[in-house]
């Protein structure tokens, strides 16, 4: 009898980059059902906008560049990368705000660097980027979180009038304000301490109100992703330690001017970023010390825009940093070889 | 720490033993017809001893160790020799290798056979009986046992002699079931080898999963002082530096040699034909295979070398239904095979047949760099940026990120989520770098041996054009002589001749 030939070896485990990416999905939801909970429908249609442009943005690129359809839409990255990006919007974006933020995403990031493995940024934090320093006024305007089933909630076909460009009679500036982190660094500015800051409506137990159960929400998906090895645990250790750190450090030398650490873990994107941002594989530092420094050098940078910067959050910012950093921190965190002298 | 010492990464992967450890092993057949290879082993191919039409005898030697790093080749019956020639062979590369074809008169008679007495014997000797005895390491390395029992000053004593019984393969069951059935003869084969290298404790190490061999290991190792060490299931605790570190927690040096750390070991197997050749006189002719997978009925054999694949599966029922692919070895490092015509030699510890319904092969991604090779790695590489490098063909920076150091275990293409055939880059990456080294070597000796002849020529100008110049008597040049003649008539013409020739010598 004949055989075909291949090398070894000629079993696989049963993975896959889509299986990967769907995990990533999977982890997103408690976070998403509690943003959704807060801040009403818009969340979920930012996230089908999102999705959609994405599907439509990649096929075309892939179209272009030759490369099948079904199996690079098959792998989730598109869908990874739109959810990741809608997640960070305001949730009553308008539809144009979404769609540039995607396209930048999927088309300059992800394919103009090359396509799936190959960019060396986080696609969907340049989205962000682009959306923060493009349209600062349409990516400032958070609702106060009063969510489905919350009063003065707004319906579904409200928010989907307002996203795509109506009013509908409805004055948005009485249902938009400033996020926590906006609240803190403004009223810092006024001369107002910590302590002051934090007896304002806008917070809740640890952090802002509403957004604290997003957070946990993430932090629960975040484990999971960590649990099941999806992503590595080396990531999200580094960046909250560096951020906790150094946040508790100029906690003690001056407690009126900088909140705690736990606020700051709490706060913003950063148990977000932490799970879902950083650990972008494609982007971020693959040795075990590798990650752990390129976390803790996000941590750090989130600190430092936060509080030094002219933005209220600094994750977007401190991910692309880190991300052009990581080729040459993988260069020299290399694992001894088996067999090698230690040092 | 206590031992077993962990190795880095590692898997569970699947186990698949029990389709062919239930059954005892199957004591072989002799075939019509035996092609035997002349090159079993690692290093020189073994010199044929035999022509076409002579008769031999069941143990006779048909080619003979060729060098240092060399092993014999024996008849596995007698009969007669009907041809020496190229014949298809189990290799990766599927080209053909030189083999005795020995037709069997079906008496299958022994040479006599003359055992030795190890302890009187001076060890020279007793390495020389073991190249002509045709030993080396079963494991599916083959390399010749005779090398590694000679120190060979890499260290002054033995510290540990490691009998490999982990077998961290899946489906492969041969090392298995030779330890519960053949246990005391193993511990005879260490008791030679623990003559030879006098280490200061011999370990045996066996997979946690073969309770049933460890067993049987503990009772022949009883008042021995041999240690019978189970160690985690985890692939791959079967490679010797990987055992030795489980064993040890010493670490064979990258390009160095696991004497360097006062450790040799050997597979269990070898030490059972040691014992065979040394107290019995039988040089290996035959060797234990799994033969398992999509087959009516999976089994051990002690199969005669030269007997061809397709003979030992018949004896196991034959393929079930669907069969995609012939291995030889484990589906984690073991070989795809063209064709079922091949012979078993003394590298072919499993013959796995795969049925279609447990391929898969899932289309190629991108790299998406998600480290989960570097975690499984047991040499502790950054195989993604191997990957990278080998497909960039940069193989100088491949080097700098220790290429040489590749087990090419598979780990890291197993867990791949992007399925990259990773092993494959390296093996070419490899490849590629041995044959630019060797064309640098043969370029090299080109450009001297062109130098000497260029400088040879010059000389041999120079010897004439003095000799020349003494036999005819001075004169006054012509413009055409001026743009030919080298030296001006001026000059001392005796003196040049034997300074040139120095100067040649000297620039060589």
């Amino acid at each position: 009898m004949r055989f075909k030939t291949v090398t070894s070896p000629h079993v696989l485990a049963d993975r896959s980059v889509g299986q990967v990416m769907r995990r990533v999905l999977y982890a997103m939801t408690p976070g998403i059902v509690a943003l959704v909970w807060f801040f009403g429908w818009g969340v979920l249609i930012n996230l089908a906008l999102a999705t959609v442009v994405a599907l439509v943005a990649e096929a075309a690129v892939l179209t272009v560049r030759g490369k099948p359809l079904a199996l690079y839409l098959g792998d989730y990255s598109a869908v990874t990368t739109a959810w990741l990006l809608a997640v960070a919007l305001p949730p009553l974006a308008p539809w144009w705000l979404t769609t540039i933020g995607v396209v930048s995403a999927i088309v300059i990031a992800k394919h103009l660097y090359g396509g799936l493995g190959y960019n060396p940024f986080n696609p969907a934090m340049v989205g962000y980027v682009v959306l923060l320093i493009s349209f600062p006024r349409e990516m400032s305007a958070w609702l106060i979180p009063y969510g489905v089933g919350q009063p003065h909630a707004l319906g579904l076909l409200d928010t989907l009038r307002i996203i795509m460009g109506g009013t509908g009679g409805i004055t948005l500036d009485g249902l938009t304000g400033a996020t926590p982190l906006d609240v803190l660094r403004t009223k810092l500015g006024l001369g107002l301490t910590v302590t002051e800051i934090r007896n304002s409506p806008v917070f809740g137990i640890v952090a802002g109100h509403g957004w604290e159960w997003a957070t946990l929400g993430f932090l629960a998906g975040g484990l999971w992703l960590v649990f099941t090895r999806t992503a590595a645990w080396q990531i999200p250790v580094g960046m909250l330690g560096g951020l906790a750190l150094i946040a508790t450090i100029f906690h003690l030398v001056d407690p009126l001017r900088y909140a705690p650490p736990w606020f700051q873990v709490w706060s913003g994107a950063a148990i977000y970023g932490a799970f879902f941002i950083a650990t972008d594989p494609v982007t971020a530092s693959t040795t075990a010390r590798g990650r752990l420094i390129y976390g803790a050098g996000i941590g750090v940078l989130v600190y430092i825009i936060r509080s030094f910067g002219g933005y209220p959050d600094g994750v977007a910012f401190a991910v692309l940093l880190m991300n052009i950093a990581a080729p040459t921190i993988d260069l020299y965190t290399q694992p001894r070889v088996f067999g090698a002298r230690s040092g | 720490m206590t031992p077993p010492f962990p190795f880095h990464g590692g898997l569970k992967t699947v186990r698949h033993k029990t389709e062919s450890n239930r059954e005892t092993i199957l004591p072989g057949s002799v075939p019509e017809r035996l092609v035997v290879p002349l090159r079993q082993h690692v290093g020189a191919i073994a010199k044929p001893l035999v022509q076409a039409g002579d008769r031999v005898l069941k143990g006779q030697m048909i080619g003979q160790p060729d060098g240092y790093v060399s092993a014999a080749v024996h008849a596995p019956t007698s009969g007669r020799v009907v041809a020496v020639d190229q014949q298809p062979v189990p290799h990766p590369s599927g080209l053909p290798d030189w083999c005795v074809t020995i037709e069997s008169d079906g008496q299958d008679r022994w040479i006599e056979r003359t055992p030795v007495d190890y302890q009187r014997m001076h060890p020279s000797d007793l390495r020389n009986f073991v190249r002509n005895a045709g030993v080396v390491g079963l494991g599916g390395a083959v390399f010749p046992s005779a090398v590694k029992m000679n120190l060979s000053g890499h260290c002054e004593r033995l510290e540990q002699l490691i009998l490999n019984g982990a077998e961290c393969e899946p489906w492969m069951t041969c090392d298995d079931l030779i330890m519960r059935e053949r246990a005391v003869e193993i511990v005879a084969g260490i008791h030679i080898l623990a003559h030879l290298l006098q280490p200061r404790e011999v370990l045996i190490g066996i997979e946690d999963d073969k309770p049933e061999a460890i067993a049987a290991m503990n009772a022949a190792c009883s008042g021995t002082g041999y240690q019978v060490r189970p160690v985690p299931t985890r692939y791959p605790s079967g490679g010797a530096k990987q055992l030795t570190k489980l064993l040890t927690n010493k670490e064979a040096p990258v390009n160095g040699r696991s004497t360097d750390i006062g450790v040799q070991c050997f597979n269990v197997a070898t030490a059972y034909t040691l014992h065979r050749a040394v107290a019995h006189g039988e040089p290996v002719i035959s060797r234990i295979v799994t033969v398992t997978g999509h087959i009516a009925q999976p089994r051990n054999i002690d199969a005669l070398l030269g007997s061809s694949f397709a003979d030992l599966i018949a004896r196991c029922g034959g393929y079930r239904e669907g069969v995609e692919r012939l291995i030889m070895g484990g589906p984690m490092m073991g070989f795809a095979m063209h064709s079922d015509g091949v012979p078993v030699t003394k590298a072919t510890n499993c013959i796995l047949a795969v049925g279609a319904d447990a391929l898969v092969e899932p289309p190629v991604m991108p790299c998406i760099r998600c480290g989960d090779c570097v975690e499984v790695c047991p040499a502790n590489l950054l195989p993604q940026q191997l990957y990278w490098h080998a497909r960039a063909k940069e193989f100088d920076k491949i080097q700098d990120y220790h290429l040489f150091s590749c087990i090419e275990c598979g780990c890291c293409s197993y867990v791949c989520p992007s399925h990259i055939p990773l092993v494959q880059y390296y093996r070419y990456a490899k490849n590629e770098i041995w044959a630019l080294e060797k064309e640098k070597q043969r370029a090299e000796l080109a450009r001297r041996r062109h130098q000497a002849r260029m400088e040879r020529l010059e000389r041999e100008q120079r010897e004439r054009e003095a000799k020349l110049r003494q036999k005819a008597p001075p004169r006054a040049a012509s413009p055409l002589d001026g743009a030919t003649a080298g030296p001006s008539p001026a000059e001392p013409a005796s003196a040049a001749p034997a300074s040139i020739a120095v100067n040649v010598e000297r620039s060589e």
